[in-house]
C-alpha cells in the first residue's frame, strides 16, 4: 500500500474513533429496531438491515438503525418472554412466536397478518458430510448405522432442531410397519449417536465443521451452503435426502413492544420488505426458498425439488407436535432421559 | 592466585544459562507465542480488513459500551476497596477475618457464577422478576446488569492491593494526626492516601483492565444485541462465532494492546512505589 | 496529655476517626455485591427440594463436568508448580540479558482479557496452528478440541499467580540457608533440595491455591478451545451457561453451588496443610 494511502487510513481511522467515541453511549439514535432471530440468519439479516434502514432513510428521512440478537429459537422466544425487548420476531417456526402470543405480547391472529401464514421464506433440513462422504450417508436411515455420529442442535433450545426432529421421525413413520413405538425406539437410538448437542445451528456448525466432530450434520439447507462457502478446504458435501420437511421459519411484530416504543410503522415495513421482490431477491441469495415461485423456478439449480412433509399434515400441526414431543416430560424428554 | 574465587552455594556458568534459557523458552512458549498469534491473525487479511472491522459500527457501539461499564464499575469498587482498607488496617472492629474473606471471594468464584447470581435475583424468574417487569425496568439484558456482574468480577481488585499496604504502614501516622486534631478525612486525604497512592493506581490499573476484559459474567447477562448489550470481548466472541476470524482477532488485539499498556503502567507504578518507599524509610 | 503518655500506662491516644462511615460503606458495598447475590446462589437450587437437587446433580454428565473442571485445574497448576518455580528463580536469582522483559511478560495472563487468551490459544493449538500443527504431525497429538487443550489453557491462565507468590519468598530468602548447607557439605542439590525447597513450600501451596481456584471457574480462556462435548470435553461453568439457556434456572444453581463448595472445602484442605506445614519446621 503506498505510503499516502496508508497515512489517509490511519487519519481516517483516528477521526472515526473519535468522533463516535464522543457521541454519548447508550440511548444513541432515536430511531433502533431490535430484530430477535434464531441463529442462521446472521448474514441474512446483516445485509437486509442495511438495505432497509436505506431505504427507510430515503422515504422517511429518519436514520434508523436495526439491531439482531441471533440464537436458538426456543431460546430467543424465552429471552424475549423474560424481557428482551424485541420489535420483532423471526424465528425458525411458527410454534415460537405462538408460545410468545400466548403471553400477550403478541396478538393472537399474528399469522393471518402476513403473506403465506407469516414465513416469508421456506428452507429444509438436508445432510452435511465430509469429503467423499466415507460413510455413505445418504438417507435417513443411514444415519442409524453403528459408526455415524450425528451432529445436531438441542431441541429443546433450537428451532432447527425440532424440524430436524420431526423430519427424522416422519421418515421412521414411512417405514414398513412404522408406528410411533418404532418411530419412538428409531429416535431413541439416533440421539444415542449424538455426541454434543449444542444450544443453536450455528454452535453445531461449529462443532462439526470447525471442531472435527461428528460424521454427519442435520442442517438447514441455508447454513449447509454457508458452511461449503466458509469452509472450502475441509471440503464438506450437500446431501440431498430423498424427502425432507418442509420448514417455514415465521415472522411476526411484537405488539406490545412496538407500541410502547412507537416503532410499530417501522417494524410493520421491515416486514412487509422481506416479501417485496428485493426482499426474496436476497434471501434466495442467503440460500432460503423465497414464496415467489418465479424466482423459485429460476433459482431451481439452487433449490433442488424435493419431496417435502409438513408438520401440519403428519403431526398435526406445530401445537400438537410441541406438546407430545418437546415439552417437558414429552417424548423427546424420555428418551434421552438416563 | 589464577583460579577464580567462588562461593560454595553458587552455581555453575552451565547451569545458569541452562536455566535462564529454559525460562526464557517456557516463557516464549506460554507467554509470547500466544500474544503474537493475536496480533498475527489479526494482519492475516491485511491491516484495511482488520481496520474496517475495528471502526465498524457494532464494535464501535461495544467499545462505548465497555468503556462505560468500567467507568461505573471501577470508581465503585474504587470507592468501597479504600474504605474497606482503611477499616481493616486502620480501626478495631470483630469480625475482620471474615469481612477479608468475603472480599477475596469473587476470586474463587467462577465469572460464569458470578453472571448467574444476577440472573437469579433480577432475571424474569427471579426474586425481583415480577416487580421489575410490571415496572418496566430492565436489569438482565440491559446496561444495569452487565455492571452488576462486572462489579462482582472485579470486586477485590484495589481492596487487595491497598490493604496490605496500609496494614504494613501501621496507624502511628494516622493516630498521630487525629492527636492533633485532624478530622477523619483530613487524616485520610492528607495521610493515608500519600502513601499508599502508586499502589492505589495499581489497583484502579488492575481493575480496569479486568472490567473492559471480562467475559463469561457479562455473557451470562447480556443479550447479545450486537450494537446494544455487546462488550468489546462479547463482541469478538460473536465475529468469531461468525466465522469473521480476522475481524475478530482484530478487535482482540485491541483488547491485547489494553492490556498491554496496563502492564506497562503497572510496572512503572511499581518501581514509582518502590523508590517511593525507599525514600520514605 | 504529657503526662499520661510519659506515665506508660494505658494509651489514652485517640483512636483512629472514621471507622463508622468506612465500616458502614464497606458492609454495604459488600453486602449488596457479594453476600445477597452468592445468597441467591445458596438458596435457588432448593426450589427444587432436596429430592430434586439431588436429582439434578445427580446426572452423569454434571459429575463428568465438575471432574474435568477440577481434574484439569488441578492437573495444570501441578504443571505450573515447577514452571512457576523455574520462572521465579530466574527472575529473583539470575542475571541475563532480558531478565526485565521476562518479568515483564509473567503478568500477561493477567491482564490479557480471557476472550483474547481464548482465541489466541486456540488459533495456536487448532491442527493447522502454529503449535499444533508441529504436535500433530510429530507426535500425532491433537491438542486443540481434546481435554489437553483444555489443560494447555489453564496452564496459561495459572502461570502467574505461581511466579508471583514465590518471587517475594525467595527474595527475601537471600543465600544464608544456602551458604550455610554449602559450608556444611552439602552439595549444590541436596541444599537445594533439602533447603530451599522446604523454605519455598507454603508460598508454593499458596500460589496452588490461587493458581487452583482460579481455573476451576475459568470460562472465556477455555471455552474456545474446549471441544464441548457432554461426558467428555464439556466444564462445568459451560453446563451452567447450558442449563440457563434452557432456563433451568434451578438446575444451573445447583451446578454453581456444588462448583463453590467443593471449591471452598479444597482451599480449605490446602490452608490447614500450609498451617500444618509451617507448624511442622518450627
Amino acid at each position: 500500500m503506498l505510503h499516502a494511502d496508508r497515512a489517509a487510513t490511519r487519519r481516517s481511522l483516528l477521526t472515526a474513533l473519535a468522533t463516535s467515541l464522543a457521541t454519548p453511549a447508550l440511548g444513541q439514535p432515536a430511531l433502533t429496531l431490535l430484530n430477535v432471530s434464531y441463529d442462521p440468519t446472521r448474514e441474512l439479516y446483516r445485509e437486509y438491515n442495511q438495505t432497509f434502514a436505506a431505504r427507510w432513510r430515503a422515504q422517511t428521512g429518519q436514520v434508523l438503525r436495526v439491531n439482531t440478537s441471533h440464537g436458538g429459537s426456543g431460546r430467543q422466544a424465552r429471552a424475549v418472554i423474560d424481557g428482551l425487548q424485541a420489535d420483532i420476531v423471526t424465528l425458525a417456526l411458527a410454534y415460537d412466536i405462538d408460545a410468545i402470543a400466548e403471553r400477550g405480547l403478541i396478538a393472537r391472529d399474528w399469522m393471518a397478518r402476513l403473506p403465506f401464514n407469516s414465513a416469508p421464506y421456506t428452507s429444509t433440513i438436508v445432510f452435511l458430510v465430509r469429503r467423499g462422504n466415507p460413510k455413505a450417508i445418504r438417507d435417513w436411515g443411514d444415519l442409524l448405522k453403528p459408526d455415524v455420529r450425528i451432529i445436531t442442535p438441542n431441541p429443546k433450545t433450537s428451532g432447527g432442531a425440532r424440524w430436524n426432529y420431526l423430519a427424522f421421525w416422519g421418515w421412521a413413520l414411512r417405514q414398513p410397519g412404522g408406528s410411533a413405538a418404532t418411530a419412538e425406539a428409531a429416535t431413541r437410538q439416533l440421539f444415542r449417536q449424538v455426541p454434543v448437542l449444542d444450544t443453536g445451528a450455528r454452535g453445531s456448525l461449529t462443532s462439526f465443521a470447525q471442531r472435527g466432530q461428528g460424521d454427519v450434520f442435520l442442517s438447514w439447507e441455508n447454513e449447509a451452503h454457508l458452511a461449503l462457502e466458509e469452509f472450502k478446504e475441509a471440503g464438506l458435501e450437500i446431501v440431498y435426502p430423498p424427502f425432507s420437511i418442509l420448514a417455514e421459519p415465521s415472522v411476526a411484530v411484537v405488539d406490545a413492544n412496538a407500541d410502547r416504543r412507537g416503532t410499530r410503522a417501522m417494524a410493520e415495513a421491515y416486514l412487509q420488505g422481506l416479501y417485496a421482490p428485493e426482499g426474496q431477491a436476497l434471501a434466495a441469495r442467503h440460500f432460503y426458498r423465497p414464496r415467489d415461485t418465479a424466482l423459485l423456478s429460476a433459482n431451481a439449480a439452487r433449490f433442488p425439488n424435493m419431496d417435502l412433509i409438513t408438520v401440519d399434515g403428519v403431526f398435526g400441526g406445530w401445537a400438537a407436535a410441541q406438546r407430545i414431543h418437546f415439552n417437558d416430560g414429552g417424548v423427546f424428554d424420555r428418551i434421552t432421559a438416563r | 592466585m589464577s583460579a577464580r574465587f567462588r562461593p560454595a552455594h553458587a552455581d555453575a556458568p552451565w547451569a545458569t544459562l541452562l536455566v535462564a534459557g529454559a525460562a526464557v523458552l517456557v516463557a516464549i512458549l506460554l507467554l509470547a507465542l500466544p500474544l503474537a498469534a493475536v496480533f498475527v491473525e489479526a494482519l492475516r487479511r491485511g491491516l484495511p480488513v482488520a481496520m474496517a472491522a475495528i471502526v465498524e459500527e457494532d464494535s464501535l457501539a461495544a467499545m462505548r459500551l465497555t468503556l462505560l461499564v468500567a467507568a461505573i464499575t471501577v470508581p465503585v469498587n474504587l470507592v468501597g476497596g479504600v474504605a474497606a482498607a482503611w477499616a481493616v488496617a486502620k480501626c478495631e472492629f470483630p469480625g475482620k477475618r471474615l469481612l477479608v474473606t468475603l472480599i477475596e471471594l469473587p476470586f474463587s468464584v467462577s465469572p460464569v457464577i458470578a453472571g448467574l447470581v444476577f440472573v437469579l435475583i433480577f432475571g424474569a424468574q427471579g426474586w425481583f422478576g415480577g416487580w421489575l417487569q410490571a415496572h418496566d425496568i430492565q436489569v438482565i439484558f440491559a446496561l444495569p446488569g452487565l455492571v452488576l456482574a462486572t462489579l462482582f468480577v472485579t470486586f477485590p481488585f484495589v481492596a487487595r492491593t491497598v490493604m496490605p499496604l496500609m496494614q504494613e504502614q501501621g496507624r502511628d501516622e494516622e493516630e498521630a494526626a487525629a492527636t492533633l486534631g485532624a478530622s477523619g478525612f483530613q487524616t485520610f486525604w492528607r495521610v493515608t492516601l500519600p502513601n499508599v497512592k502508586w499502589a492505589l493506581l495499581a489497583g484502579v490499573l488492575l481493575c480496569n483492565a479486568r472490567a473492559m476484559g471480562e467475559f463469561g459474567a457479562v455473557s451470562v447477562v447480556s443479550g447479545h444485541i450486537r450494537g446494544e448489550t455487546n462488550t468489546m470481548p462479547l463482541h469478538v466472541e460473536i465475529l468469531y462465532n461468525e466465522y469473521q476470524f480476522a475481524g475478530a482477532f482484530a478487535v482482540a488485539a485491541l483488547l491485547a494492546l489494553l492490556g498491554l499498556i496496563t502492564l506497562a503502567a503497572k510496572t512503572m507504578l511499581e518501581r514509582a512505589g518502590r523508590r517511593h518507599s525507599r525514600s520514605a524509610t | 496529655m504529657s503526662a499520661t503518655l510519659a506515665s506508660g500506662g494505658p494509651s489514652h491516644v485517640a483512636p483512629v476517626p472514621g471507622l463508622g462511615l468506612t465500616l458502614g460503606m464497606t458492609l454495604a458495598w459488600v453486602g449488596l455485591i457479594v453476600v445477597i447475590p452468592l445468597a441467591a446462589l445458596a438458596i435457588k437450587p432448593w426450589e427444587l427440594g432436596v429430592a430434586g437437587v439431588v436429582q439434578s446433580l445427580a446426572d452423569p454428565r454434571v459429575a463428568a463436568a465438575l471432574g474435568l473442571s477440577f481434574g484439569a485445574a488441578f492437573v495444570a497448576t501441578l504443571v505450573n508448580l515447577p514452571l512457576g518455580l523455574l520462572l521465579a528463580w530466574a527472575i529473583v536469582r539470575l542475571d541475563f540479558p532480558g531478565r526485565r522483559a521476562l518479568d515483564g511478560t509473567i503478568d500477561l495472563p493477567f491482564a490479557l482479557p480471557t476472550a483474547v487468551a481464548g482465541i489466541a490459544l486456540t488459533a495456536l493449538l487448532a491442527p493447522n496452528g502454529w503449535l499444533g500443527a508441529p504436535l500433530m504431525a510429530v507426535f500425532g497429538w491433537q491438542v486443540a478440541y481434546t481435554q489437553a487443550g483444555i489443560v494447555a489453557a489453564l496452564v496459561f491462565v495459572g502461570l502467574p499467580f505461581i511466579v508471583r507468590t514465590v518471587e517475594p519468598v525467595l527474595r527475601d530468602m537471600g543465600r544464608d540457608a544456602e551458604e550455610a548447607a554449602a559450608t556444611l557439605g552439602a552439595t549444590r542439590p541436596q541444599a537445594l533440595g533439602r533447603v530451599v525447597l522446604p523454605a519455598l513450600a507454603p508460598a508454593l501451596l499458596t500460589g496452588f491455591g490461587l493458581a487452583f481456584a482460579r481455573s476451576v471457574g475459568e470460562y472465556g480462556s477455555v471455552i474456545f478451545i474446549a471441544g464441548n462435548m457432554p461426558m467428555a470435553t464439556e466444564i462445568a461453568p459451560l453446563l451452567i451457561v447450558i442449563r440457563l439457556e434452557q432456563f433451568d434456572y434451578a438446575g444451573a444453581a445447583a451446578v454453581g453451588l456444588a462448583m463453590l463448595l467443593l471449591s471452598f472445602a479444597i482451599l480449605l484442605a490446602l490452608n490447614l496443610l500450609q498451617r500444618a506445614l509451617r507448624r511442622g519446621r518450627r
